[in-house]
């Protein structure tokens, strides 16, 4: 029986050739992923994308279909979820309404010493200040306690995964952002790995140190926030984690320094990548410039504006090309901007825009 | 519109309650003659006490209802947790229409082929063939009761125990167990009324020695209803009403229904 609590020590979580279905649907497909010590990851995707599948695979609650999950080198794959040193947040908190909050988060700790177990429930709630909450019941504290007494529980048995799943949804905004900070500060200091599951971009930036992307079962890419933002593996990716004007072209060829050039319709244009073939542009909308004159360097596509939206900060522009397709472009708001109606020519450093495979 | 509701109501339930109310009312007669009303007397409460034959059929239709609400419970509350819990093991669906099928079953029909089962085992009729019968009568409504709570019981509280740690006996004994529990009350309560109330099995598989409080009042009234009888029958509805009460205020408080 596994009630003594694992020393905090990083563990290194691997899932290889991981799969899930359940009947005829497939939740999640040939899926490797590596945790390194220490490390916060997020998995982003849409409901449905398998994400909390993922998640329920390694607590144990689910048998994989398919693949092998390894922590510190031991197989747990078939280890029940009362053998394995992972723990789980769960997403309705699952708090104990019939015990104190004590109680709750003393749950895992049979193991120890009434003494021990006394001095570790008040570590915790000193860790997510809640101190002098222990005689509570769940039902009287608002929402954003009962979220720290959930971390609290799940924290309480120092598990080398801490597995969290849509921490901060049923939370409201300003709460949420709050919490963000609170949370990556707290997986810093504990130095434990993190696996928190959303479908919120924002938060997933504002989190992890890699982001993982799951689509449809499959973990797409995983990377940092700034690699996924700049060289997205394909246009979900790239949708995803903000605004993006799609080109669809051919590439033809590729000069010194690595960009590629392409046939578009709206004539060539170059691109960073190592697509092959048909391949499509992802340019983000703040990285064209805006000019009412062709500027001397470069070539520069001339427009109409259709829309602008002003945004404090930014001005959003809709522009339509010369093949009718629309970009969004984002420029500062202290320039005078071109109204709606006025021609303008787009350029943009082709070393900023990055070319995906069309069939990825 | 509103006055018309409120007289159907007030018709619909003096359908329902007037025979009863006549017989509470009834029971705190003076007079010996059931119809005629000599003014209010306890005297037939006092008649009641006194008569030994009838004190022994409650007593026996007591133990028969705890014995039978608890065996009905236990079985019950097993079965709704294999149909609950059991995943989606072949024949679920005829094994939850087999529960559910003795809720309204005739039960002279019932009454009679458990006769036939005693009969074919040679078990003597008695007590024990009396809650045998009583505790298949009330498993049925036990196996909904309970089913219908573990069905609203938010599975992730089960998850998130073995999560911290406890084999599965300790999840049911710490978790599963006490949010039950109200059901599991709510349960015994009315299996044991419908074992106090029952006549018809109680005529089919009972034996000398073991005469129920209904058998008692009803083999009474055969021969002619005297007041005692309404007094009997007035303490039989108040015990029953108390007990229905406690059990739907059990599976009706917050986080139990």
């Amino acid at each position: 029986m596994a009630s003594t609590p694992v020393p905090a020590a990083a563990g290194l979580l691997t899932c290889a050739g991981l799969g899930k279905r359940f009947g005829t649907h497939v939740a999640v497909a040939d899926l490797d992923l590596t945790l390194q010590p220490g490390e916060f990851v997020c998995l982003l995707g849409p409901s449905g994308c398998g994400k909390s599948t993922l998640l329920r695979l390694i607590a144990g609650f689910e048998t994989p279909s398919a693949g092998t999950i390894r922590l510190g080198g031991t197989d747990i794959t078939a280890d029940p979820p009362h053998r394995r040193p992972v723990n789980m947040m769960f997403q309705s908190y699952a708090l104990f309404p019939h015990m104190s909050v004590a109680a709750n988060i003393a749950y895992g700790l049979s193991g120890l010493g009434r003494a021990a177990r006394q001095a570790r429930v008040d570590e915790l709630l000193r860790l997510v200040r809640l101190d002098g909450f222990g005689p509570r019941r769940p039902d009287t504290l608002s929402g954003g306690q009962r979220q720290r007494v959930a971390l609290a529980r799940a924290l309480a048995r120092a598990p080398q995964v801490l597995l969290l799943d849509e921490p901060l949804g049923a939370l409201d905004r300003a709460l949420r952002e709050e919490t963000q900070g609170e949370l990556r500060a707290l997986q810093r200091r504990l130095g434990t790995n993190f696996i928190v599951v959303t479908h919120d971009p924002a938060e997933a930036l504002a989190l992890a140190d890699r982001i993982g992307v799951m689509e449809a079962g499959r973990l797409v890419q995983i990377g940092d926030g700034a690699s996924l933002y700049e060289r997205p593996a394909n246009r979900f990716v790239a949708g995803l984690l903000g605004d993006v004007n799609l080109i669809p072209g051919r590439v033809l060829g590729r000069e010194a320094g690595g960009l590629a050039g392409l046939d578009t319709a709206l004539g060539p244009l170059r691109a960073l990548g190592a697509a092959e073939g048909e391949g499509i542009i992802a340019l983000r909308p703040e990285r064209i410039a805006l000019a009412r004159a062709p500027s001397g360097d470069g070539p520069a596509l001339p427009g109409q504006v259709v829309e602008t939206t002003y945004l404090g900060d930014r001005i959003r522009l809709r522009v339509r090309l010369a093949d009718g397709s629309i970009w969004r472009v984002s420029a500062p708001a202290e320039e005078a901007c071109p109204g709606v109606g006025e021609s303008v020519h787009l350029s943009y450093p082709p070393e900023r825009a990055w070319l995906m495979p069309a069939a990825a | 519109m509103r006055a018309l509701d409120r007289i159907a109501l007030s018709l619909g339930l003096g359908f329902l309650y007037a025979p009863i109310l006549i017989l509470v009312i009834y029971s705190f007669n003076a007079s010996a003659l059931v119809t005629v009303w000599g003014g209010f007397s306890t005297r037939w409460y006092g008649v009641l006490l006194a008569d030994v034959p009838l004190r022994e059929a409650a007593r026996v239709s007591l133990v028969v209802a705890f014995a039978a609400a608890g065996v009905a419970t236990v079985f019950g509350t097993l079965a709704a947790l294999a149909l609950d819990r059991g995943g989606r093991f072949a024949g679920r669906r005829v094994f939850t229409g087999l529960i559910y099928a003795p809720l309204v079953m005739p039960e002279v029909i019932t009454g009679l082929s458990l006769l036939l089962l005693f009969v074919g085992f040679g078990l003597d009729r008695g007590l024990l063939t009396l809650v045998i019968a009583h505790a298949t009568l009330g498993l049925g409504f036990v196996a909904v009761i309970v089913g219908a709570r573990l069905r609203g019981l938010d599975r992730s509280l089960e998850e998130a125990a073995a999560d911290l740690g406890a084999h599965p006996a300790r999840v049911f004994a710490t978790v599963t167990l006490p949010l039950i529990a109200p059901s599991l009350a709510a349960a015994f309560l009315l299996a044991f009324t419908l074992s106090l109330d029952d006549l018809v099995l109680a005529s089919f598989v009972s034996g000398p020695g073991a005469t129920t409080l209904p058998m008692r009042l009803y083999s009474q009234v055969r021969l002619g209803v005297n007041p005692e009888i309404n007094a009997a029958s007035t303490l039989l509805v108040g015990t029953v009403t108390a007990i229905v009460l406690t059990a739907s205020w059990l599976t009706g408080r917050r986080g139990v229904a």
